[in-house]
């Protein structure tokens, strides 16, 4: 097989790699370029924990080939923080105890970043509703709901500094 | 009750213990800092993939690896000859071991890679290692198998009977196992004024902890050191089973448990792959990483449930039980799992007696071997089985003797001042106040205006109901006389050091394993309040062969009674010492020193006093000790416990069902638990949480269903319905506190209570529901189509749809 010479730009690092045709985007994340922070839970795209943002929006990265992602700009859970601040989800998961094992976790979380771009104000039905495509099997959801209320309560605030809602990577969308 | 959970640094020193503090884990889990084993990367790092049976049971013609060692990249492959092979590292069984015994127990031979004959889909029939993941892969599919198909069995009932394909012997009968009184349950039979009976399945589960199992394993030829980080839930115990299954003394193992995404049983037991994975980077001399697709934690790892039984209750004129009868024929899957005999025996038939005196009881199990993957502990253990049985037939009886169903309950709890209390099936129930839970539950769904609600809904044809579930549950088995009395080859103990350091911190090492349950939080809490020190000043390790003395593991909810409680033996055999110390550095008679508060200080005199830490420095310079001391600041401590400790609680579910499309919607689902004191009220109701939501996901989606020739039809997520967010209702939770007596932190545990508790309250609200339609009960996973059947009458009135109709619609299909 081939291999392709792709660009990939991670939490606003750009990566030059050489993949097969068929490298899944999260073994490149994970084995190429050590964002082992995504993890993989099925090879199914049932689960949800290899949710990554490809362009802004979140994506199963274990059925993105890495060549699809070519030239994109990928966000992951490693690219959540802002210098030494937590993101206001993980600040919401770690308060509201929305996590167990945590393997769940990187891929819960990048899902609901992107539920609360599209709907900063979710009610607890829309948020369960946006986060169906990603499996716990240690919570019950109901702390990953509140964790997830709890974000979107802290988004909803004005910034101290006067600066954008935080955004995974700081895009400012 | 919402517990909110505070800052550590806002909580005062004296209150640590109890208080409802965030995880101390969760930084790295939240950031991705966090390693699991599939993070792990080593130089010259190899893969391993195995080749699986593709079929449920066959002879093995021919096993050909030559096309797979032709592909570029594979560097070797591996069958079962190999394993015996004249330079390949010897010395092992290569055979699983079976750590629990009973009296009749047919033992079998378990070899890690298939020898002639297949017995699971899923069984290991060659292994292949490669330079990459994918080419592992690839190579593993190229290893071609020639089968002489056989006749397959997975129903442990079809596979008791006669003519039943045998998978070892000449049948299918792994034990034969009772406990109670046959005699006297015969005669509460035969005076009995009422008695109830339900023929029902307990389904089998898969567990699907969010992380596959997966091994990395680095050998060193000069030291003979062979490391393997692997997801464990007890590394002491795999390093012994292992040691002895690949030949490498034990000594010379390190295993360590990494950041472990969930167990749930399943990471409890010594399966084939991460011991083949070790042996082999002894074999290449090079490290070997092996991670299990979903695909292959659906046909390898250990299943749960099994059971199909049947049992009946006798209950007298003024509706007390008299007597309960149970004959269970329990699937074991086709081989014995580390624990599997335990499961359906001991840790099934003691909790018989639920939360009720009941003054006969016998209990028969037959466990049986079948063509479906071998099946073990999966979160509760046989407890869930047995509280099933009790409040299936509680639910029955209530009914049969026109009583209300929780009133019914109440006149046959354990009375609260009868403890400890002597079942008739072998376990003393070490305290309990069975009325203070059902009482808190009735409040929070309202229960005096529910049966007007219901009698409105009806009218307006609507159909709600109401289910109870009072379960007992055992955690922490012991004392180990006993457990090696009923035949387990492990002590169940558990062993900690708690170490100061001269810098005044501390490090406390553990043998329990946790993953997921937050130990390093709670246990730091423990040792921070019994050594008077401030809670950042602990920190806690788990999960390491070579750090950590000693240990069992983390498993039967066993961490806080018996990890938890041996930190606290620890801790004071250290505080004991300090004292010693103290009282020489302050010229006093040790008797004369009291400790408060990490002070020691002369009783009389409170100017004289010195700090715990001040001690600890003191101990390491050892300039100035008392005579023949030796210096330094540790302790160990191997803490067995008296007895097990028993929680219990009252679930209650309230749905309404609509019987035109056999739909279920919650309506309420209430939880309230008494866990004797808890250490960290958020944990605890997360534990909650997490528990219900695998008992309704038994309740109402999950299910394994396998095909004649035992081929499983729900082998992945998008077949087998693994719980999501919507499937799982808003939990209201409450607790009360009845201290266990004999444990010095007085908790009991909580695990996997939820899990015990919940599937019946959902089966007997289904039932309370749909009571109009002479519904008694339908079999588990009560998807809408068994509900729909249920109320168009096609089913048996306790579950089930008639023979030959719809047997393997479980397990709902999305």
């Amino acid at each position: 097989m081939t291999d392709h010479e792709i660009t990939l730009t991670v939490n606003g690092t750009d990566h030059e790699l050489s993949v097969e045709p068929r490298t899944l985007l999260v073994h490149a994340l994970r084995d190429e370029l050590g964002y082992t922070g995504t993890n993989v839970g099925c090879e199914t795209t049932t689960c949800g924990a290899c949710t990554v943002h490809m362009d802004g929006e979140a994506v199963k990265s274990c059925t993105v080939l890495a060549v699809q992602a070519d030239g994109e700009r990928i966000e992951t859970v490693e690219g959540l923080e802002s210098g030494d601040d937590y993101h206001p989800i993980q600040e919401g998961f770690r308060e509201e105890h929305g996590l167990q094992c945590g393997y769940c976790t990187p891929g819960m979380m990048m899902t609901a970043t992107d539920l609360l771009r599209e709907n900063p104000d979710p009610s607890r039905e829309e948020i369960r509703e946006g986060l169906e495509g990603n499996l716990c099997r240690c919570t019950g959801y109901q702390n990953i709901v509140n964790a997830v209320e709890n974000a979107a309560a802290e988004l909803d605030e004005p910034v101290a500094d006067g600066g954008e809602v935080r955004w995974p990577g700081g895009e400012g969308e | 009750m919402t517990i909110d959970s505070m800052d550590p640094e806002e909580v005062d020193a004296a209150d640590i213990l109890g208080s409802a503090i965030e995880r101390r884990e969760d930084p790295a889990l939240i950031t991705g800092d966090a390693e699991y084993t599939d993070d792990i990367q080593r130089p010259g790092m190899a893969h391993m993939a195995v080749a699986r049976s593709q079929y449920g049971h066959a002879d093995l013609e021919g096993v050909d690896t030559s096309a797979a060692e032709e592909m570029e990249g594979v560097v070797a492959t591996y069958t079962h000859e190999d394993l015996h092979g004249e330079d390949t590292p010897e010395g092992g069984s290569f055979s699983l071991p079976t750590g629990w015994l009973l009296d009749s127990l047919e033992q079998v031979d378990h070899p890690i890679l298939a020898d002639g004959r297949v017995r699971y889909q899923g069984d290991a029939i060659a292994v292949v290692v490669a330079e990459d993941r994918y080419t592992a892969r690839d190579a593993a599919e190229a290893v071609s198998v020639d089968y002489g198909r056989r006749d397959a069995v997975t129903d442990p009932r079809e596979a008791l009977d006669e003519g039943a394909p045998a998978l070892h012997g000449e049948d299918n009968v792994a034990f034969d196992w009772e406990l109670g009184d046959s005699d006297a349950t015969d005669e509460a039979f035969e005076s009995a004024s009422h008695t109830v009976s339900i023929d029902v399945e307990n389904q089998l589960l898969v567990p699907n902890a969010m992380e596959p199992r997966a091994a990395v394993a680095d050998y060193s030829p000069g030291s003979g050191e062979l490391e393997v980080f692997m997801t464990s839930q007890n590394p002491h115990l795999h390093r012994l089973l292992m040691s002895g299954v690949i030949g490498h003394p034990e000594h010379k193992l390190r295993i360590k448990a990494p950041e472990v995404g969930g167990g749930f049983g399943s990471k409890i037991h010594h399966y084939a792959d991460e011991a083949l994975a070790a042996w082999i980077a002894k074999d290449l001399e090079r490290p070997v990483k092996w991670t299990a697709t979903r695909t292959e934690t659906y046909v390898t790892d250990a299943q749960g449930r099994g059971h199909r039984t049947e049992a009946e209750l006798a209950m007298d004129d003024d509706g007390r039980i008299t007597g309960l009868r149970v004959d269970t024929k329990a699937n074991l899957g086709a081989y014995l799992s580390t624990f599997a005999p335990a499961v359906p025996t001991w840790l099934y038939g003691t909790l018989l007696s639920g939360q009720y005196d009941i003054p006969a009881i016998h209990c028969s199990v037959t466990g049986a071997f079948t063509n479906v993957p071998p099946v073990d502990a999966y979160r509760g253990a046989g407890r869930p089985e047995a509280s099933f049985v009790v409040e299936r037939l509680a639910h029955l009886g209530a009914r049969e003797v026109d009583m209300d169903p929780a009133e019914f309950r109440r006149l046959n709890f354990v009375p609260a001042d009868e403890f400890p209390y002597e079942t008739q099936v072998a376990v003393v129930y070490d305290s309990g106040d069975y009325e203070k839970p059902l009482d808190k539950a009735l409040e929070m769904v309202d229960y005096d205006s529910f049966r007007e609600r219901q009698e409105q809904a009806r009218e307006e044809g609507r159909y709600l109901g109401i289910g109870f579930s009072c379960y007992i549950e055992a955690c922490g088995l012991a004392p180990s006389e006993l457990a090696g009395q009923l035949g387990a080859q492990a002590g169940l103990w558990e062993s900690s050091l708690v170490r100061f350091h001269p810098s005044g911190t501390v490090t406390a090492f553990c043998g329990t394993s946790g993953h997921g349950q937050g130990h390093a939080t709670t246990y730091a809490q423990i040792v921070a309040n019994e050594l008077g020190i401030p809670y950042d000043d602990v920190e806690v390790v788990e999960g390491d062969t070579d750090e950590i003395p000693h240990g069992m593991g983390t498993y039967g909810s066993r961490s806080a009674a018996v990890g938890g409680s041996s930190l606290v033996k620890s801790s004071e055999k250290l505080v004991e010492k300090a004292k010693e110390i103290a009282a020489h550095q302050l010229e006093a008679d040790p008797d004369d020193i009291e400790f408060e508060a990490g002070e020691f200080r002369l009783a009389g005199a409170p100017d004289r006093s010195l700090g715990i830490k001040e001690v600890a420095e003191q101990s390491y310079l050892a300039h100035d000790m008392p005579e023949e001391m030796e210096p330094g600041l540790e302790a160990t401590s191997f803490y067995d416990p008296d007895n097990f400790v028993f929680p219990f609680g009252t679930h209650v579910a309230v749905v309404e069902v609509d019987p035109d499309s056999g739909e279920i919607e919650f309506e309420q689902y209430a939880a309230v638990d008494d866990v004797g004191n808890q250490i960290n009220p958020k944990i605890v109701e997360g534990q909650i949480h997490g528990g219900i939501a695998q008992g309704i996901g038994q309740a109402l989606y999950e299910g394994a269903e396998y095909d004649e020739n035992a081929q499983l039809l729900t082998g992945s997520m998008q077949d087998y319905a693994v719980p999501k967010t919507y499937h799982i209702p808003e939990m209201e939770t409450d607790s009360t506190v009845t201290e266990s007596p004999h444990n010095p932190l007085g908790v009991k545990g909580v695990g996997e209570a939820g899990t015990i508790a919940a599937p019946q309250a959902v089966v007997n609200a289904v039932a309370d529901a749909l009571e109009p339609f002479g519904v008694e009960g339908i079999e588990m996973p009560l998807t809408a189509e068994r509900v729909w059947e249920a109320t168009n009458g096609r089913a048996t009135t306790d579950g089930g749809s008639p023979p030959g109709e719809g047997d393997d619609e479980g397990g709902e299909k999305r």
